[in-house]
């Protein structure tokens, strides 16, 4: 890929805050980086279309440690969980056998597996040998008429962010509007039938089934996903929604403006953490759709759910009210967390920014206040002085930062996609709420602060318990 | 001797291979204050730290050059000395292990000449070590970089030197990836049984073994072999090789050194235990403690408990070469078979495994091949997780990732006790899937109370006599 087109991605008119002169990310500071990659965000945008042949076309690094290692659920195929890789050698790399490797690969992966289409990621090495993905994969789709897509989005192009936004953009490109939609069965209760577009959901431990049964109820189908739980086919057909939600993550921006701008489907942006975020998005599809019934139904189904929500939450509110959250997100936006905490009472003290747009940050000053602290250092260091310095109860963070807490001995919550728990919609609150005082409340926090019996005094860094 | 079959596929489906940068730093992650430092983009440090915080449940050190795309294309060694210079000042380790990566490689990355100028640049950080080493992942495996990497430390680290044997109770241990930290951890209790003191290289035993320490927050390794130990080794009177993807390190710290090594493939079962035993008793000139030898009565007496089990067992295993011919030889000395056998690379060692065929390739391989010989139980990492299931077979987790399972990384697999462990786990497991023969039930039985029975009608019928 052209330096030039990763420029023009890097510049996404619908972000609010793309003004300046120069936009994207400072380049990473060799010997001080953290985070992933471009193909990495790519993986995450698309792995979880569940019945794709995903083939990362490279030497065995970028497959080999990061295989079959997401927490997104599919309800039906898992071939998206068969690791595949081109695993090129040193003679593939040296004697330009990699294309004609590919070649061969896709024939494999159609033969075997019978994908309803087979996604091809650039790596490093194929990026910089030159190898032509879209010719070998024209090539082997014309031969096998199967759809066989490249996904260029090399590690050296950039932030895990980026790649999200290039494979929207592959998304676009080549899939999007490539089918017609199956028409909708007749709802059982007689209701009219919309279809919508999800954008940027990827189903992390099944969440989204947890809010599912709300648009099935509301007559809502969700035509298209990506990426959680997604097929091939739907995600050809998202240009025939109605309306398309953006959830949570601003990379795929791009795909839901360009529906807009060239299928006329309207985009808002809205999260599924939270009992307020839940039931707004709900509210905005029926807002957005714009039929009375439809939001008067949706007023009801909110009544209802946030009732149930708030009954349920009640016990867990009462035990986390007045807690301290250090919130510190990576692919999860902060704000639509900062919303779900402050529903269950808890004060987030610090939240980190470091990934976040400068329309999240404004969206986190409108939540927090005008001094909410934000962090742009999310070293473990940092991390660590803050928690004390703000006095906070548990530190959120990505699967990363994990054991940075727990060795500092302080409560924990994984926020990121390789976690295990669902959090989204009104159940999922109930979830985030018995996890947070799973950790919060453990006795293994004051056990493991105390100094053996023996030990002289209070030793440096330790919490004498009375 | 087994013969060597090479996939021929394209694609490596459920890939068994993990890249050699990987194995590299996890050798480094083994020296005390040291990290590995990825020359490449920052993913491939993203992947590879992610990788090892699951499997170890620990923090890990990981830094990356940051290659992007411009310096992907122009040459990007200037990033090698800024990293060394910006790690030099912020962590000050001991070491700092410079690994390449595909990228790096590819592009024609001159680690050497990046290392020389940090020096000239940087005479201020003299004193922080930095092994350079190249493990590009089109060549190799976890296994074969971390046996690079080890080569490398004794390069850099291990002066030349005629004094081996001035320290008559030290030994060196040389341990290849397939050693756990709890593996290295039962290692140095047998080796002091002996009234021994071991420098074990790496010694992940004593950085990645989960301990809390004081210190809420390290960006360097929290243990691990002293670099001042490293420059001693010349000095002992043996080295201990355990596995023999460190031959070639064996031969170099051998000929810098002058100190005689005993070479070992593995320390499973009651041959090899005996055997690393009896050089131990001959290095110490000291009986074989009594410890160790009802340790030895204790895995003779598990042996033949376990042998009705592990007899005529049908095994698949995929594994690195080393820990591929470890395990399988010891299944093999119980009487079990091992009907599948993958190893992600080609290796010298595979040939000691005295079997059939063994196959250079992935999980799927591994799982045809135990699907049409009938394997009875998957030995593999824990992507056999999806394989085991989809056979319909119990797995035992050996080898890297071990993401699913707690405390795997604490398993000590080798010596007396270890290898007992390893047939209990693998008794129970196969006893678990044990099926009792279906009851027949005969043509008579027709219009006789039995023929309720068989319909299922009276199911606790068994009980109510």
């Amino acid at each position: 890929m052209k330096a030039s087109d990763i420029q023009a991605l890097l510049d996404e008119p619908a972000c609010h805050h793309n003004t300046k002169e120069k936009s994207g990310c400072a380049r990473p500071k060799p010997g001080a980086t953290a985070g992933g990659c471009s193909f990495d965000g790519a993986q995450i945008a698309l792995l979880p279309i569940a019945d794709v042949a995903h083939i990362v076309h490279g030497p065995i690094a970028c497959a080999g440690s990061s295989w079959d290692n997401r927490g997104t659920r599919s309800s039906g195929p898992t071939l998206y969980r068969i690791g595949m890789t081109t695993d090129l050698s040193e003679t593939d790399v040296v004697m330009g056998r990699s294309e004609k490797r590919l070649f061969h690969a896709i024939k494999q992966a159609i033969e075997t597996y019978r994908p309803a289409a087979v996604f091809v990621y650039t790596t490093c090495v194929t990026a910089l040998v030159g190898d032509d993905m879209e010719a070998v994969c024209k090539a082997a789709s014309q031969r096998w008429g199967v759809p066989v897509i490249p996904i260029d989005a090399a590690g050296f192009y950039g932030t895990k962010n980026l790649g999200n936004r290039l494979a929207g953009e592959a998304m676009f490109k080549y899939v999007i509007g490539t089918a017609e939609p199956r028409p909708a069965p007749p709802h059982p209760a007689g209701i009219p039938t919309y279809d919508v577009n999800l954008i940027g959901e990827y189903n992390i431990a099944g969440e989204f089934w947890k809010v599912a049964p709300l648009f099935d109820e509301l007559g809502l189908r969700i035509l298209g996903t990506l990426s959680g739980d997604a097929r091939f086919h739907e995600v050809q057909t998202l240009h025939r929604a109605r309306v398309s939600m953006v959830v949570c993550a601003k990379a795929l921006l791009n795909v839901a403006r360009k529906l807009q701008e060239n299928y006329g489907i309207p985009f808002f942006e809205g999260s599924f953490y939270g009992v307020k975020d839940t039931s707004q998005a709900l509210r905005d599809f029926a807002r957005m759709i714009g039929d009375p019934d439809l939001m008067a139904r949706t007023e009801a189904v909110i009544a209802r759910e946030e009732a149930k929500a708030h009954a349920a939450l009640q016990p867990w509110r009462e035990r986390l009210k007045g807690k301290r959250v250090l919130l510190y997100t990576g692919g999860v936006k902060s704000w639509s967390i900062v919303s779900a905490l402050q529903d269950l009472g808890m004060t987030v003290v610090a939240t980190g920014t470091k990934k976040s747009t400068e329309e999240d940050k404004a969206r986190i000053r409108e939540l927090m206040g005008e001094d909410a602290r934000m962090i742009d250092d999310g070293s473990p260091k940092a991390l660590l002085s803050t928690y004390k310095e703000y006095r906070a109860d548990i530190l959120i963070a990505g699967g990363r930062n994990l054991y940075t807490a727990l060795k500092a001995r302080i409560p924990f919550l994984d926020i990121n996609q390789e976690r295990e728990f669902g959090y989204a919609g009104y159940e999922g609150m109930q979830e985030l709420a018995k996890q947070l005082a799973l950790s919060i409340e453990s006795p293994v926090w004051a056990a493991v602060r105390k100094p053996a019996p023996w030990a002289q005094q209070n030793a440096a860094g330790t919490v004498l318990v009375a | 001797m087994a013969e060597i079959i090479k996939s021929t596929k394209a694609l490596a489906v459920n890939p068994l291979k993990v890249s050699q940068t990987v194995g590299a730093s996890l050798a480094f992650l083994g020296l005390n204050r040291s990290l590995p430092l990825m020359h490449g983009s920052q993913g491939c440090t993203a992947f590879g730290k992610v990788f090892f915080v699951r499997h170890f449940r620990e923090p890990i050190p990981l830094q990356t050059t940051a290659m992007d795309q411009v310096s992907s294309i122009m040459g990007a060694d200037e990033n090698i000395v800024e990293a060394l210079a910006t790690l030099s000042e912020k962590s000050r380790p001991d070491v700092i292990g410079l690994v390449t990566t595909g990228l790096a490689e590819t592009q024609g990355a001159d680690i050497h000449r990046a290392v020389k100028e940090f020096r000239a640049a940087h005479p201020e950080y003299d004193h922080v070590a930095v092994v350079p080493v190249h493990t590009p992942d089109f060549l190799g495996c976890l296994e074969t970089g971390h046996a690079l990497a080890v080569e490398a430390i004794i390069d850099t680290l291990v002066p030349e030197g005629a004094n081996a044997g001035r320290r008559p109770k030290q030994v060196n241990i040389l341990a290849a990836s397939m050693l756990t930290p709890g593996d290295i951890e039962s290692l140095k209790e047998w080796v002091e049984a002996f009234g021994l003191r071991p420098i074990v290289l790496p010694d992940i035993a004593d950085s990645l073994d989960g301990h809390l320490i004081e210190a809420e927050f390290s960006s360097l390794t929290i243990g691990g072999t002293p670099r001042s130990e490293i420059a001693h080794m010349g000095e002992s009177a043996a080295t201990l090789v355990i596995g023999r993807s460190l031959d070639k390190a064996a031969d170099k710290l051998k000929a810098r050194t002058g100190v005689p090594d005993h070479r070992f493939s593995g320390l499973m079962g009651l041959e090899a235990c005996d055997a690393f035993t009896r050089t131990l008793a001959e290095i110490s000139g000291r009986p074989v403690p009594e410890k160790v030898e009802r340790h030895r009565a204790q895995l003779q007496d598990a042996m033949v408990d376990s042998h009705f089990m592990l007899g005529f067992a049908r095994l698949a295993i995929a594994a690195d070469p080393d820990l591929l011919v470890m395990l399988g030889s010891f299944a093999l000395g119980m009487g079990a078979e091992i009907v599948a056998a993958v190893s992600p690379v080609r290796s010298e060692t595979l040939a000691e495994l005295e079997i059939g065929s063994i196959t250079i390739g992935d999980l799927e391989d591994l799982e045809h091949q135990a699907r049409r010989h009938e394997a009875e139980l998957v030995i593999t990492n824990s992507h056999g997780v999806e394989t085991a299931r989809r056979l319909g077979l119990p797995l035992l987790r050996a080898g890297f990732p071990q993401y699913d399972l707690v405390g795997g990384y604490a398993r000590a697999w080798v010596g007396y006790r270890g290898s007992r462990q390893a047939l209990f786990d693998l008794a129970n497991l196969l006893q678990a899937q044990h099926h009792d023969t279906e009851a027949y039930r005969s043509l008579y039985w027709q219009d006789s109370p039995r023929a309720l029975e068989a319909s299922g009608a009276a199911p606790h019928a068994g009980l109510v006599h």
